[in-house]
């Protein structure tokens, strides 16, 4: 990264049949959003451990973006859902450690969803540049 | 990697032209990769999946002994089978392969930020070698593949697909929600341009499955749940109670030389009316029926929504003893290797858009009421009269793109494909039914891009039909004489017009049909932005879904003719045939796996998985997970969970997935290398 302007580093999560399938049609589409998202691809959002997305905010990640399908059409019936349910408890964990709790997000984006990856994009990076740098960065 | 083995990573970006190389500095992230650690050798090439690219891969495993391959390209859902197969050549476990994607997730999207997006790059080159460093062998597993096929759907594609997978050998099931197969098709009077009658070619093939040896035909029956996956697909198919034995039941049962002929006393005798769906409402039907003389199987249906029990259709049926008021739903348990779904379309419900009067004016009908308006076989037989009086139309209006092609969140943004073809060979019978008749088509654009439907567009002009390019805004009708009038712009003349018409004709779109919704769900496909089943590309695999061993057919992967309907229904048979044919399927081998001395023996990961995959068992006088592999299909929803992380998912283990966290956010500094 270059020096002067702060930009967020945000960890994403992504899983292979819905959301990273999204992700790359708004790439075969050509929609354009800002490169400050770096993603990881797992099979599913069920596989997301919450010490990873503990872990990244160690690291100092700005913002943690999961994303995965829709309710009801998970790869594997409900890993989303399980992920989902993982959410509640990340979220309550980061508020008792004061940090807010939008850094840490879930976000369902389905194989047809280019367009709405790009505004996921979007909107993810917006939130996490009006919030700052996080305060548990080194 | 395991034990004392050091990350010896060779990484390779592709310019892929200048799709990548166009928008982020290709030679800056290969200079970059060659200081990461672990790495030996970085390179750059044009295309990285052509041979020669490919051979940069084995021959640089070969030359610096490499123990782990990184390419920097396009999604791996693209070439990560590609860039794996290049990696077992150079003589590595194709598993030692990452991929970074920096085209789809990077160069296409940071079009204008190259700073940007070479940072990302880097950043993803890293990420993927910290990845790489960790990478292990694996044997990807191998399932027997059960020899028979399910086809869901029994119109001309589901029909189509039966046949083939039955002629080269396989068993197939073809299960028909309907009471007798042959779908849409069978309700049409000609087809389009060649203007040969619908079912004189339909039925010959209607024929051809019910005599099938191969075939299992399950009509008024449904997909009720599947199990398993690829190779060992478990399915309950509901057999709906049709009221009424087939001989082969009846003899089942005992009744000698018993079961329903088709003879059709029953009919005669049943006192309840109803409107044949198959004739579009518009002739009536008895609670016991078939919907026309062509059905397969030969077999009544009783209609017990209807049906008052009073049982004169049993004395009428005598000594077939063919008929049971009793009859319950039956259930059927199948194992099948692969799965087609072919579950076609419905008609979008053309009376939203208010403006045109359909279901308002009786004189207002659909392409497929005129179908059957103008088939010898339909209510009319043949004679094409108007629905308010009888008299015989002289002047017909065809609204084109009636709910189609529209963007008001009324109608279906997509082209319905085959609507302008229909359209105008309707206006040809009409000129060719009705001396001296006018035609006239509203339309938009005419789509006529299949073979010889051009050259029929030019035909049909040439017989006098009138086309008027413009949207219909609305239709008026006079209240006395029933008659219409169109109102529209003629973008041509750039004037509006309005025509009075005897009849007007919507050319109505065409919409996935309820159930889509639960058979996509049984069978995990996924859905494309407009509804219809998602294919698995677009392009280069329009017959295969997401899931392996399931395949489409047909219109319920997007609207098409009957023409790209079979030759779809071909390929996606073919393609369910190849892994029965084979024998063995190669399942990736990502499965769970217990690290025992970790594990507490809690059982949380036995009900979170949702394939019963794991299980609790004795071992050393302690309780341990167990893992049943055929039975995991690799989602890693233990492995997220498991409070010990005890669980180890292959090739998403959790030190990997930290160590490319790592390698993100530190930089590789802290990583778990």
């Amino acid at each position: 990264m270059s020096d002067g302007e702060w930009k967020p580093m945000i960890q994403a999560i992504i899983c292979n049949w819905c959301s990273y399938a999204g992700a790359d049609l708004a790439g075969g589409a050509r929609i354009q959003y800002p490169p400050d998202v770096r993603a990881i691809r797992v099979m599913c959002t069920g596989r997301v451990d919450p010490l990873f997305i503990m872990k990244a905010l160690q690291d100092g990640a700005d913002g943690v973006l999961i994303s995965g399908c829709h309710f009801g059409d998970c790869h594997y019936l409900e890993g989303n859902f399980k992920c989902a349910k993982r959410m509640f408890m990340i979220k309550t964990i980061l508020k008792n450690l004061g940090l807010d709790d939008r850094r840490v997000r879930m976000t369902f984006v389905s194989a047809s969803e280019g367009a709405k990856w790009g505004m996921v994009m979007e909107d993810v990076i917006n939130t996490i540049t009006e919030l700052g740098p996080s305060p548990l960065k080194k | 990697m395991t034990g004392n083995e050091k990350p010896r990573i060779g990484v390779f970006i592709c310019h892929c032209g200048t799709n990548i190389a166009g928008s982020l500095d290709v030679n800056d992230v290969m200079e970059y990769a060659k200081t990461l650690p672990g790495v030996i050798v970085a390179d750059q090439y044009q295309y990285m999946c052509s041979t020669p690219g490919q051979s940069k891969i084995a021959d640089a495993i070969d030359e610096h002994d490499l123990n782990g391959i990184v390419v920097a390209a396009c999604s791996p859902r693209l070439h990560e089978p590609t860039f794996r197969t290049a990696t077992k050549v150079g003589g590595l476990n194709p598993f030692r392969f990452e991929m970074a994607n920096i085209r789809e997730q990077n160069s296409w999207v940071h079009m204008h930020d190259r700073e940007g997006a070479t940072e990302k790059a880097k950043d993803a080159v890293r990420i993927a070698v910290a990845k790489a460093s960790l990478l292990e062998d694996l044997i990807p597993k191998s399932v027997d593949v059960e020899h028979a096929a399910l086809v869901v759907g029994g119109g001309i594609g589901g029909m189509q697909a039966a046949l083939d997978l039955a002629n080269s050998g396989i068993k197939t099931y073809l299960v028909e929600k309907d009471t007798s197969i042959g779908g849409r098709m069978s309700q049409l009077d000609k087809t389009f341009p060649t203007l040969d009658c619908s079912q004189c070619i339909l039925t010959p093939k209607m024929v051809d499955v019910g005599r099938n040896e191969n075939i299992e035909l399950m009509t008024w029956s449904e997909v009720e749940s599947v199990d398993g996956f690829i190779g060992n697909f478990d399915i309950k198919i509901r057999k709906k109670a049709r009221g009424v034995m087939t001989p082969d039941e009846a003899e089942a049962k005992g009744i000698v030389g018993g079961g329903c002929n088709g003879c059709g006393d029953c009919a005669n005798v049943c006192p309840v009316v109803k409107g044949n769906e198959f004739e579009m409402g518009m002739a009536p039907r008895k609670a016991i029926y078939i919907n026309h003389p062509q059905v397969i199987p030969q077999i009544y249906t009783i209609d017990f929504n209807s049906c008052v029990k009073c049982g004169l259709c049993v004395e009428a049926c005598g000594d077939k003893k063919a008929i049971d008021l009793e009859m319950e739903d039956q259930f059927v348990d199948i194992k099948v290797g692969t799965v087609v779904i072919a579950t076609g379309y419905e008609l979008f419900p053309v009376e939203v858009k208010s403006e045109w009067g359909y279901k308002r004016f009786d004189n207002v009908i659909t392409g497929l009421e005129f179908e059957r308006l103008i088939c010898a076989s339909g209510p009319t037989g043949g004679k094409l009269i108007r629905p308010s009086d009888g008299v015989i139309p002289q002047k017909v209006g065809f609204v084109l793109c009636a709910g189609s092609r529209d963007n008001t969140g009324e109608g279906k943004p997509y082209c319905s494909r085959f609507c302008c073809m229909y359209s105008l060979k309707h206006a040809h019978q009409i000129i060719e039914k009705i001396p001296g008749a006018k035609v006239y088509l509203f339309y938009m654009d005419i789509r006529s891009f299949g073979k010889m439907y051009e050259e029929f567009y030019y035909r049909i002009q040439s017989e006098g039909a009138k086309f008027i390019r413009g949207r219909v805004a609305n239709i008026l009708e006079d209240p006395l004489t029933k008659n219409l009038t169109v109102f529209t712009e003629d973008t041509l003349l750039q004037r509006p017009v309005n025509v009075e018409c005897d009849m007007v004709v919507l050319a109505a779109a065409i919409q996935p049909p309820a159930q889509t919704e639960v058979v996509r769900r049984q069978f995990g496909v996924s859905l494309s932005q407009d509804g219809w089943l998602l294919e698995a590309h677009p392009k280069l695999n329009p017959c295969g879904t997401t899931t392996a061993g399931v395949f489409l057919a047909g219109v319920c992967q997007g609207p098409k003719d009957i023409p790209d309907t079979v030759a779809q229904a071909e390929g996606a048979a073919s393609a369910a045939a190849i892994p029965i044919h084979m024998g063995k399927v190669e399942l990736e081998p990502y499965f769970a796996q217990c690290i025992e001395e970790l594990c507490a023996g809690c059982g949380m990961c036995v009900n979170l998985c949702p394939y019963s995959a794991l299980a609790l068992v004795e071992k050393d006088g302690r309780q341990v997970m167990q893992v049943t592999e055929a039975k995991c299909k690799g989602c890693g929803t233990c492995g997220g969970f498991c409070p010990g992380g005890a669980i180890k998912m292959q090739h998403f283990t959790s030190q990997q997935i930290v160590a490319q966290i790592d390698a993100f956010l530190l930089g590789g500094r802290g990583g778990a290398q």
